[in-house]
């Protein structure tokens, strides 16, 4: 009987009703009593020198109220990298300033060379047009590999060779790994590109900005999935503003996916500005902005050579990476093709040695950071695509390639060469349950159905392990990370027993609002309704680091369990007053107080009350009041995992891929409410497989993005999918969080790419088209052309 | 400027808007009814369909002007004025057809449009008809689903619980 | 949007009235325009709607013609159950443009006075040999599309309608362009008193044309083998989604397609 309240309860979304009425509120629902509009003048061109920005007759444009230019934030800090990496060789890397709005130089189409405020957004836009811009036009770098040649022009004069840094991992072991590969029985090498993709929240990036002079505070209406970071960078490193003087909130935001973690230049300008004019400034993006100013994620290209014995064993991988950081240092861009890509190549295996070679690379483009996954994705990809590959040279069956190299279930604890160490995870468990779900038995004869249509029918799988919450802060604070990674909590009781609890996770569809009551009620033993949940505002709760990485329940929900834990702590004591019985005695369960061996019991209600109204209560050694804050900093990641599997029928007339059906295995350990992780799964399925067949950020030569709209960036639309079946009934706790849950947000993303594309080159191969490899993502014209250069 | 007049959502509204101006911003600047929201600005997203004159439309690819006259009716218009939700709008929640909520009233906007015409769709027939609406967080699977729930509820089929 | 007036026509004649002004601008259903002036590329200085012209919002099907007025939204025309009677391959074809609320909104007229390369109606007008009616009289679909973009037509003179001769058979095959969902190849056959036609729309360079060889070759033997190999691939769109060669291979492919599904 599956369960209608607490842990482990499919409860319907409180949330749903505002969004599913139209009640909502995102940030550009708010207006601000008096606002004013921004609008930015951008760079049309990818590299060019700013020799001169004239105002003076667009200043006089109705509606004005003024133009700003990067004479105007010379004074200020530029926008923050949140990570620093440090090179082989032992130099940090390269780190160049990033304004607030262009100066000197524009680096890629999109840049900021002016803002205008006026009165209507039609008036600021009409006056942007009329500012002169005279720029000469410098020759761009859009191609990694030119970019690194020697003969590129230079995005940023302290980086000549446009390398961000050159980093190695693991450094000592590059020896080892290169004597096993030259020794190894067989080698399989592949050379593969991770496609730059464009996050694309249905709702884009909004800032407001308002300034009260009387009190000096400022306050920050945005499309954040961290607020409280955002006031650190932005207050600390760029504005100047302290803490208590700046308020940041994160209203309702439409989607995240990554994109929304980093801290823009619009949200400081927009501070700035309000400031400035003493008037409220808004700024909306329009979907052609966000396609040239949101950070794009992923943009590798890889070489992957996996060393092999006689059996298929695997005993080494070498990886050579370039990754794209686009024109600047976006705010976690250096950790994502580093610790969050290299820290995955062992995967699910037991492979001994690996090492890889990471260069960062400065191009026109836009910057590069986080994408859903961000690293584990590259990862995963290179690592399922060259195991398929080294099967179908071996002649392994690809199921039983990954089962000779799996980590067995008794070896957790599991150390891997990559630093990380898995506490738990059982993957022969998850990869049997794929084969159940997919019907991989009956595949054949789905096969031979296919081909008397004409069709080319393809099963391709792959085994993906993530590391979710990044942690511990000191750990990763020796990594380069200039940030905390805790979270923090606190647990207000009101009097008359309704609770609210204050998270510094952000909720943008992940259901929190209904999750994190789930865990309350069950520790607390009250209906779910009791429990209220506040976040996104920098004002109402404690110093929080916000949503991504898969973070929200490991991190978050165990800081809020922690602070649960001090609540009943003392209601314990203030019970044991109230029954007359030592704390040792008093006993705590479904929201009743009680003492062992009596019929004594107070609930929690009363004790609430008590705490509240503290008329028989022991001040002299109890304060007063129910209400305790906990920070919560994991001790390791959590490391989800999971086997996945596509089916796809290819059409050998068109390149035309259609997907068939879509399997997903996965191991969260504990799950807090199933609905919401089987839509968490969903989604990143879908993005995944749009991924791989249909999204992809291209530029030409002259770094103008050819996919600026959604005429030309393929979004995974309904018919473009199936149904997914999903399955997480294999389930090993996490050993180190108190709720032993892991995380599930982006393991869709990460397992089905690979998934994908082996399902392609099966099709083609088994087929009769013999096709190695093709790159991301498989439209038919790509399809096709690898069809006919097979021929 | 010009002086329009509709029906929104049962009500009688008026107001002046320039020739520019879009039914999206009048809607959401004029009438302050914030959930028609723009996701795109070529078409394609349909955070902003509503209903004009019973059908399904993109209020950002529509003049303020040109719905002169017309009956609108909006994501706040389609649960009943005690609030219960419609048929459709519960099996969103039932199926967990949403996660952010950006795109969910174009979705069930869409979806009721759907409805309309074809009271027994297909999964096929919904996952075409949602062409012209993109979703980034639940892979449709649960929007697909809660449509064919909605629908087999609308014929007074009983639905499976989840 | 840069700033205009906006009008509502009540009919053909107050319409071309109206468009006489400097840089008044027809719309119709807007699907196409709205984003074009949302991206400032044009400045018009009135738009005149066309789409509550009665006279231009009927679809008659007799004597051997199906004609729809150029305010007929793409809707009107996959519901009309005269049209997909008469040529169901139309009706498929309108069932088809773009996602249901812009085949709510957008109309044939618009769609045909566009001309957009990738556009589906233009390869229904030029497949069907169709008659467009306009302002400025009625002309041969052969003579009515001139390239991309590019029609017969001069600014101020507008669509208001489109004759199809009924044909014995006819298909429309797309094959679509993922993202934007336009057709990256559409081919329409159709066999009829006229002879054989065959329309490909999305593949050129030129907009909209006639694949005459395939045309010859079905007239001798209307079968999908009869259908030659792929054209040249000079002249033919190459972009991120399909090389002038991948283009001219599906315009093949569809072509035998189509012929199959006539």
């Amino acid at each position: 009987m599956p369960k209608d309240s607490g842990i482990g309860a499919s409860i319907k979304r409180r949330e749903d009703v505002r969004f599913l009425t139209g009640a909502g509120n995102y940030t550009d629902d708010i207006n601000v009593a008096g606002q004013t509009y921004a609008y930015f003048l951008r760079s049309t061109v990818a590299h060019g020198k700013i020799v001169s920005v004239d105002t003076a007759a667009a200043s006089k444009m109705p509606g004005v109220l003024r133009i700003f230019t990067g004479a105007d934030f010379e004074a200020v800090g530029g926008l923050p990298c949140g990570w620093q990496i440090t090179s082989r060789n032992g130099e940090v890397m390269k780190e160049p300033r990033h304004p607030i709005l262009a100066s000197g130089k524009v680096r890629h189409v999109g840049d900021p060379i002016a803002a205008v405020v006026a009165k209507s957004l039609a008036e600021a836009r009409d006056a942007a047009e009329a500012i002169g811009v005279e720029i000469e036009e410098l020759p761009a770098v859009v191609d990694m590999r030119a970019a690194i040649s020697g003969a590129a022009p230079a995005v940023h004069d302290e980086a000549p060779d446009n390398l961000c840094y050159d980093w190695g991992f693991v450094e000592e072991n590059r020896e080892a790994v290169d004597a096993a590969i030259k020794s190894a029985h067989h080698v399989t090498t592949l050379e593969l590109t991770n496609n730059r993709l464009v996050a694309n929240p249905m709702e884009p990036r909004v800032a407001i900005g308002d300034f009260n002079r009387a009190s000096g505070d400022s306050t920050l209406y945005t499309t954040s999935q961290n607020p409280h970071v955002i006031r650190l960078l932005m207050g600390a490193f760029v504005l100047g503003i302290p803490e208590h003087k700046l308020r940041v909130i994160a209203p309702d935001v439409g989607g995240g996916f990554g994109t929304k973690i980093f801290h823009y230049a619009e949200e400081a300008f927009c501070t700035f500005a309000a400031k400035a004019l003493n008037k409220p400034v808004k700024w909306t993006a329009d979907r052609s902005e966000a396609f040239i100013t949101d950070a794009h994620g992923r943009d590798h290209v890889t070489k992957i050579e996996l060393a092999l014995d006689k059996d298929g064993k695997f005993l080494a991988i070498r990886t050579a990476t370039l990754a794209n950081m686009g024109a600047y240092l976006s705010t976690f861009a250096p950790s994502v093709p580093t610790w969050l890509h290299g820290t995955l190549m062992a995967g699910t295996y037991t492979t001994p040695l690996i090492y890889c070679n990471v260069k960062a690379v400065f191009t026109n483009t836009v910057p590069v950071d986080a994408y859903r996954g961000a690293g584990r994705p590259e990862a995963t990809f290179q690592l399922e695509r060259v195991i398929d590959k080294a099967a179908r040279e071996m002649g392994i069956d690809p199921v039983e390639i990954r089962r000779r190299n799996f980590i067995p279930a008794d070896a957790f604890p599991y150390q891997t060469p990559v630093a990380v160490a898995y506490d738990t995870g059982d993957y022969h468990a998850t990869m049997d349950k794929l084969v159940e779900i997919a019907d991989f038995a009956g595949f054949e004869a789905r096969r031979a159905e296919s081909a008397k249509r004409g069709k080319l029918r393809g099963l391709g799988l792959s085994s993906y392990i993530e590391a979710c919450g990044i942690a511990p802060s000191n750990l990763v604070g020796q990594l380069g990370a200039r940030a905390g990674l805790y979270e923090s909590a606190t647990v207000r009781v009101n009097a008359a027993g309704g609770i609210v609890v204050m998270t510094g996770s952000h909720s943008h569809g992940q259901g929190h609002e209904t999750t994190f009551p789930q865990v309350i009620a069950e520790m607390f033993g009250c209906p779910e309704a009791n429990v209220e949940i506040v976040h996104g505002d920098t004002g109402r709760g404690p110093m929080g680091m916000g949503t991504y990485g898969s973070r929200s329940i490991a991190v978050g929900g165990a800081a809020m369990v922690r602070a649960a834990e001090k609540i009943i702590a003392k209601a314990k004591r203030i019970a044991s007053h109230l029954m007359e019985a030592a704390v040792e005695d008093v006993e705590f369960a479904n929201g009743v107080f009680s003492v062992a061996g009596t019929d004594k019991k107070v609930d929690f209600g009363s004790v609430a009350l008590a705490a509240y109204v503290p008329h028989n209560y022991p001040l002299e050694s109890i304060e007063p009041g129910l209400e305790e804050t906990a920070f919560y900093d994991p001790s390791n990641f959590t490391y989800p995992a999971g086997a996945y599997a596509a089916e796809v029928e290819v059409d050998p007339e068109t390149g035309a891929v259609t997907l068939l059906a879509f399997s997903a295995a996965d191991d969260f350990g504990n799950v807090i409410n199933p609905m919401i992780v089987t839509g968490q799964v969903h989604g990143g399925i879908a993005q995944g497989i749009g991924q791989a067949l249909l999204e992809s950020a291209v530029y030409d030569a002259n770094g103008q993005l050819l996919t600026g709209s959604y005429m030309d960036y393929a979004m995974p639309r309904a018919d473009d999918l199936p149904m997914y079946a999903v399955d997480h009934s294999c389930q090993t706790p996490c050993t180190h969080n108190p709720l032993g849950v892991k995380g599930c947000g982006e393991a869709g993303a990460i397992g089905s790419p690979p998934a994908l594309v082996n399902a392609v080159l099966d099709a083609l191969n088994a087929g009769g088209i013999g096709v190695e490899h093709i790159d991301m993502p498989l439209s038919p014209s790509r399809v096709w052309a690898a069809i006919q250069s097979a021929k | 400027m010009t002086k329009i007049s509709m029906k929104v959502n049962g009500e009688a509204v008026s107001g002046e808007v320039e020739g520019r101006t879009l039914l999206v911003q009048f809607l959401r600047d004029h009438l302050g009814l914030t959930g028609t929201h723009v996701g795109c600005d070529t078409g394609q997203c349909g955070a902003c369909v509503v209903h004009v004159d019973g059908e399904s439309v993109k209020a950002c690819n529509m003049l303020a002007a040109a719905a002169d006259g017309a009956e609108v009716m909006t994501i706040e218009g389609m649960a009943a004025p005690d609030g219960t939700l419609s048929v459709i709008q519960a099996a969103f929640q039932e199926h967990h057809g949403l996660q952010c909520g950006f795109c969910t009233p174009g979705m069930v906007m869409s979806a009721a449009d759907l409805l309309n015409r074809n009271a027994n769709p297909s999964e096929a027939e919904v996952r075409a008809y949602l062409e012209g609406n993109i979703c980034r967080c639940t892979g449709y699977h649960n929007i697909v689903k809660a449509i064919l729930a909605a629908a087999a509820t609308l014929r007074g089929e009983a639905v499976a619980a989840e | 949007m840069y700033a205009f007036d906006y009008q509502k026509a009540g009919s053909v004649s107050d319409a071309l009235a109206a468009l006489k002004a400097e840089d008044a601008q027809p719309i119709s259903g807007g699907q196409t325009l709205i984003p074009t002036l949302k991206a400032r590329l044009a400045a018009p200085s009135a738009l005149i709607d066309l789409s509550g012209i009665a006279e231009m919002k009927g679809i008659e099907v007799a004597g051997g013609m199906v004609k729809i007025g150029g305010a007929v939204t793409h809707q009107s025309v996959a519901d009309h159950a005269g049209v997909k009677a008469a040529i169901p391959a139309l009706a498929q074809l309108a069932a088809h443009i773009g996602d249901p609320a812009v085949r709510h909104k957008g109309t044939i007229g618009g769609s045909v006075a566009n001309n957009d390369p990738s556009a589906c109606y233009p390869s229904a007008c030029l497949g069907l040999g169709a008659t467009i009616h306009s302002s400025a009289g009625d002309m041969a679909a052969d003579e009515f599309f001139q390239g991309m973009f590019a029609t017969a037509l001069d600014a101020g003179q507008i669509v208001t309608g489109v004759s199809f001769p009924i044909p014995e058979k006819a298909a429309y095959m797309k094959f679509v362009q993922p993202a934007s969902r336009f057709a990256l190849v559409g081919v329409f056959v159709s066999k009829g008193a006229g002879g054989v036609r065959v329309a490909v729309t999305g593949a050129s360079e030129s907009g909209v044309f006639r694949w005459t060889a395939a045309e010859d070759a079905l007239a001798g033997n209307f079968s999908p083998d009869s259908v030659p190999p792929a054209p040249a691939a000079d002249g033919m769109i190459g972009d991120i989604h399909g090389s002038p060669e991948y283009r001219a291979h599906l315009v093949a492919v569809m072509t035998k397609r189509a012929v199959k599904a006539c």
